[in-house]
């Protein structure tokens, strides 16, 4: 009985190394006002989708939601992992509490705006 | 643990990356049967493909595309699908640029369909950036359930 439980343990605990979420790729663009950082996570919906900031850890994560027949029998796959993680640190300078999002045919735009006092200003030299 | 958002490429962090993608290319494809026009892992876009009883179902993940420059044809059963995907033009003034990881350009990949597919029966569905295309298979090479007659 022991042995059957710690077999099952076993496999579980490889279905979880098999489980690791794909790393959607990104691109990061800064201009003035902020970070746009768009990820490609085809496959996710609004509502498959989520967006954490704890602290100063921002993280995407969401989940492949394929509309598929139910006795599919796959063939061949590229895409094995039904999830997409990925996690960044924002660092002071940003503004964690205006993260804006939007998702438009699985590609994800998050906007993180500068905190007002670190926006680049001119100093004015006086005589 | 994780990479900042401001790093910059070249570094420590995208190195293990390169390494981690050369361990999966030696075994990431190791148990699966793969077709002579496979490509490579990071292939853009991405394929699946399943059967059923009735259909050939293949998902192509193509986000960020205007389902109406996606270009699918089939040719002696060959599928191909093909498009191009451009960068997103810069809001603002750049200044500075941290990761350039998605795909962009013209893409084409060629699938091999069963020899049971109905070619003349195509359909293509865009959601959620996920190219879904079926065909189904044609009658005679659909599972029938023969009568025992006594």
């Amino acid at each position: 009985m022991d042995m059957k439980q710690d077999q099952l343990k076993a496999r579980e605990s490889r279905n979880d190394f098999h489980a690791t979420p794909l790393t959607p790729p990104v691109d990061i663009v800064e201009d003035k006002e902020g970070i746009t950082v768009r990820a490609d996570i085809p496959g996710v919906s609004k509502e498959t989708l989520s967006i954490d900031v704890d602290g100063d850890t921002l993280t995407i994560s969401g989940t492949v939601a394929l509309d598929a027949t139910t006795d599919l029998k796959s063939v061949y796959a590229e895409i094995r992992t039904p999830q997409y993680k990925r996690s960044f640190v924002l660092s002071r300078d940003l503004d964690t509490e205006q993260v804006s999002a939007s998702l438009a045919h699985g590609v994800l735009t998050l906007r993180v705006p500068k905190r007002e006092q670190a926006k680049p200003r001119r100093i004015e030299v006086k005589a | 643990m994780y990479p900042s958002l401001t790093r910059s490429t070249g570094d420590l962090f995208a190195e293990f990356e390169g390494l981690q993608r050369q361990l999966d290319q030696l075994f990431g494809l190791r148990h699966w049967p793969s077709s002579i026009r496979a490509a490579t892992r990071g292939a853009f876009p991405a394929l699946n493909m399943g059967v059923t009883d009735q259909a050939v179902e293949i998902y192509a993940f193509v986000p960020g595309l205007d389902p109406a420059k996606i270009d699918v044809q089939v040719d002696k059963g060959l599928l191909t699908i093909s498009g191009e995907r451009t960068a997103e033009p810069a809001q603002g003034d750049k200044v500075a640029s941290y990761a350039e990881e998605r795909f962009s350009g013209a893409f084409r990949r060629v699938v091999s369909l069963p020899e049971d597919a109905d070619a003349g029966r195509v359909d293509a569905t865009y959601r959620h950036g996920v190219l879904k295309i079926t065909i189904p298979k044609r009658e005679s090479a659909k599972p029938k359930r023969i009568e025992v007659r006594d």
